[in-house]
């Protein structure tokens, strides 16, 4: 891949120099930083968290790609990957770490369950795909996904961080202040998103009363 | 060879006219015991008949008969078959029924968790507290009556997708548009959250004042997990420390309840198969066994012969890699951060690839069908785990024991850290490698065959001194055991069919109830299933090994360090899928 070399190939430098000089863009200095080191968290939901730890051992080596610092605490981490089946009970707590994570942060969905609620979507405390609440950068279909997926998940992420730039990325945005803070939600007599209340009153006080459901 | 069905050795309703019926549903067995009774009966079953493992309880809604009923399957741990009893109440809440933990402890979780889903309340429990969902949500979900967000409609297949398969989405019928439901006139801005006081109330709080009463100590109360590095998933545990040492702990699961039982009772009886691979998600292949052979008894059918033996060959396998793992992760947790993980992974990685040959998944295999299996395995692959069996796991579990075994900070660490004495692990139902560490040979594969395991000559692992060391070097012994019948069966196995049966996706079972068990790698995992001859479940209970054998956690760790306590949930070998279903 020619983005992970940190010149820009227009740019003609001398054999000797290419270790020593760089000619390049901001964005792209700023881009190539981040995609090299990658920091996940240390955070798994169900059962694509196996194949999350499958994928740092030794036969998949997630470290060839600058991932392997995986940081068990979200103040020093980069990307939050959702493994595996987000519960109603669990969802604030997600949301919690997620807020204290330092941007840029990105979130890759892993697996059925984390896109879209997956075999347990009909569940009674299951939520039907984490993008209802935090950005998804990217999504990682299988279940589990294999670790092979899984990289190729974490490729397409880099691929997603070469395409920034300084002046649209969320977290510089000037008149959006906090943009990236997601409201916690509350659990109630069901999951309470918070940003819904005036739809959920709505909606509840409009409820037929027969129905049980 | 079919599992023997559960007989009744011990005539109850004898011992105690008037207060024991015996069960004349047809399909069932067990005895029939009245509420006021229930303790005397119960003190009865441990103390006279000698039933002193109490495996499962549970709770079952006959919502026609306008009865709640709570079931219990009491064993003996020197084998055999088992006692089951029951007691039924009227459904009008509220439901109460005497506790039975202060006769077996391990009852504690089962009892909250059948409070939480069935609203059953157990009179003079210790902490009668909601454990799988949060304190404040609306109604008991396992109720007949209680229906999901999503309900579409009693049982599956639905007629919206099958046969014609037009699908809707279901966030469009729900009134909130997505997977929630409040009730009527429900105002989300005046809900005043819970804040857990119950739960920290029932923590064993340390407070003390000085002679002169002005300066008060109080011990620090810190909430390990959800999100914690050490808990294997998504466990909290809020613990009291006095300095470093543990003065209470109460673990709070729930993190990950995907509803298995509620999905599993709207589903077909072939349907569920894959749902119970992300039970205990390290074995698939286990899980599916239990629950196959579970219905198996029920249908009243034979497995074919080659089958049988694959079924063995692969829940061994899953035995072996489970160990590896445990002993990775293990010590991850006691602090040599990663190698020795990176050792159990390389071989787990060459078991997960046979499984991924013979099902086509590495993790969710979903390999097993009422009758046998669903693919043969080729020549090709069973040299590939002849290959295994005989030269390379032999091998590398030495290799591993030679490396860690003797190494002196693992040793200082393990050796005389106290687990759990043996009365103590059978009183809170403590099944799979932790109770044979503390001395009690009780393996289902022994004591209670299944499948064609009396077929095989192998020893039950035990040790005798219940510390850390014990339990950790019994899993090096399971291992090699699991290693010798794999020896035997890969020698034995036989041509022929794979399956006794037709291909068959709507099956319908025999009505009745079963409890079928079969030794995982964790413990004892049971399936407790009540058919009305249709073909779903009317009942669908999992006895979790994880579930239970954490009941245990509180009494394990309290006078530890916490230090010693990362170490000592990492012994009882939890996994959440299972844990919380």
């Amino acid at each position: 891949m020619e983005n992970e070399k940190l010149s820009l190939p227009n740019y003609n430098i001398p054999e000797e120099l290419e270790n020593v000089v760089a000619i390049t863009t901001l964005d792209r200095l700023y881009n190539w930083g981040r995609r090299s080191s990658l920091w996940p968290l240390t955070f798994g939901l169900a059962c694509c968290a196996i194949e999350m730890i499958a994928a740092q051992m030794a036969r998949y080596d997630m470290a060839r790609f600058g991932m392997e610092v995986m940081r068990p605490t979200p103040r020093q981490a980069d990307m939050i990957l959702v493994s595996g089946t987000v519960t109603k009970k669990m969802l604030p707590a997600i949301i919690r770490l997620y807020n204290q994570m330092p941007e840029p942060k990105y979130v890759v969905a892993m697996g059925a369950c984390a896109s879209g609620g997956g075999p347990f979507k009909e569940g009674y405390n299951v939520v039907a795909g984490i993008d209802k609440f935090l950005p998804v950068d990217v999504y990682i279909p299988g279940c589990p996904p294999t670790p092979q997926a899984l990289i190729a998940g974490l490729i397409k992420l880099q691929e997603r961080i070469d395409k920034d730039s300084l002046k649209k990325v969320r977290w510089y945005n000037k008149e959006k202040k906090d943009g990236n803070y997601v409201p916690m939600p509350i659990l109630g007599p069901d999951l309470i998103d918070v940003r819904r209340n005036a739809e959920i009153r709505d909606a509840a006080a409009t409820k037929a009363t027969q129905e049980s459901a | 060879m079919a599992t023997p069905i559960l007989t009744q050795t011990v005539d109850l309703a004898a011992r105690f006219p008037g207060m024991v019926t015996a069960d004349a549903r047809p399909g069932y067995t067990g005895f029939i015991v009245n509420k006021e009774n229930l303790l005397e009966v119960a003190t009865a079953v441990r103390d006279e008949f000698g039933f002193d493992l109490l495996s499962s309880l549970t709770g079952v809604d006959y919502i026609a008969e306008n009865k709640m009923e709570v079931v219990y399957h009491a064993f003996k741990t020197t084998g055999g078959s088992g006692l089951i009893f029951k007691v039924q109440v009227e459904r009008i809440d509220p439901i109460e029924i005497p506790s039975l933990t202060h006769i077996w402890h391990g009852l504690e979780f089962q009892e909250r968790e059948v409070w939480d889903l069935y609203g059953i309340k157990f009179t003079d429990h210790p902490d009668m507290r909601r454990i799988l969902m949060w304190e404040g949500f609306e109604g008991h979900p396992l109720r007949k009556d209680w229906k999901e967000a999503f309900y579409e409609e009693e049982v599956k297949p639905y007629k919206s997708r099958w046969p014609e398969g037009k699908h809707t989405f279901a966030e469009d019928k729900n009134p909130f548009h997505d997977n929630l439901n409040f009730p009527k006139d429900f105002d989300p801005e005046k809900y005043v959250v819970d804040k857990e006081e119950d739960l920290y109330a029932s923590l064993e709080r340390h407070t003390m004042k000085d002679e002169a009463g002005k300066m008060k100590t109080d011990s620090v109360v810190v909430n390990l997990g959800p999100h914690h590095p050490s808990t294997h998933g998504v466990l909290r545990v809020a613990v009291t420390l006095n300095g470093e040492t543990v003065m209470g702990l109460k673990p709070v699961m729930g993190y990950l309840h995907r509803n298995h039982e509620k999905i599993g009772e709207r589903s077909t009886f072939t349907q569920i198969i894959p749902y119970t691979d992300r039970l205990d998600y390290f074995n698939s292949m286990s899980n599916n066994f239990g629950y196959v052979t579970t219905v198996e008894k029920m249908m009243n059918i034979q497995v074919a012969e080659r089958a049988e033996y694959i079924r063995v060959i692969m829940a061994e396998l899953s035995r072996v890699q489970n160990h590896l793992v445990f002993i990775g992760m293990l010590l991850n947790d006691l602090g040599t951060m990663f190698t020795p993980a990176l050792y159990a992974f390389e071989e787990r990685e060459l078991i997960v690839d046979i499984f991924e040959a013979v099902s086509g998944s590495r993790m969710m295999c979903n390999y097993y069908r009422f009758g046998g299996v669903v693919r043969d395995v080729s020549d090709e692959i069973l040299q590939k785990i002849k290959d295994l069996v005989f030269d390379r796991l032999p091998a590398k579990t030495d290799e591993m024991e030679r490396l860690l075994n003797e190494n002196e900070v693992l040793v200082g660490r393990l050796k005389g850290t106290h687990v759990l004495s043996a009365e103590d692990a059978i009183n809170f139902s403590v099944t799979g490698p932790v109770l044979r560490a503390s001395g009690v040979p009780y393996d289902l594969r022994r004591a209670d065959p299944y499948s064609i395991y009396d077929r095989f000559d192998f020893d039950v692992a035990v040790r005798h001194n219940g510390d850390m060391m014990d339990n950790y070097l019994i899993r090096f012994d399971e291992i090699r055991q699991s290693l010798r019948i794999l020896e035997q069966a890969l020698k034995q196995i036989p041509q022929g069919p794979i399956n006794s049966q037709k291909p068959n996706y709507q099956i319908k079972v025999p009505a009745g109830e079963a409890y079928g068990r079969i030794e995982s790698p964790k413990g004892e995992l049971g399936f407790y299933i009540i058919s009305t001859g249709k073909g779903n479940p009317y009942r669908y209970h999992v006895r979790a090994p994880s579930f239970v054998n954490l009941t245990a956690i509180e009494k394990i760790c309290i006078g530890t360090k916490i230090q010693d306590f990362v170490a000592l949930l990492a012994m009882l070998d939890i996994v959440m899928g299972e844990l919380d279903r």
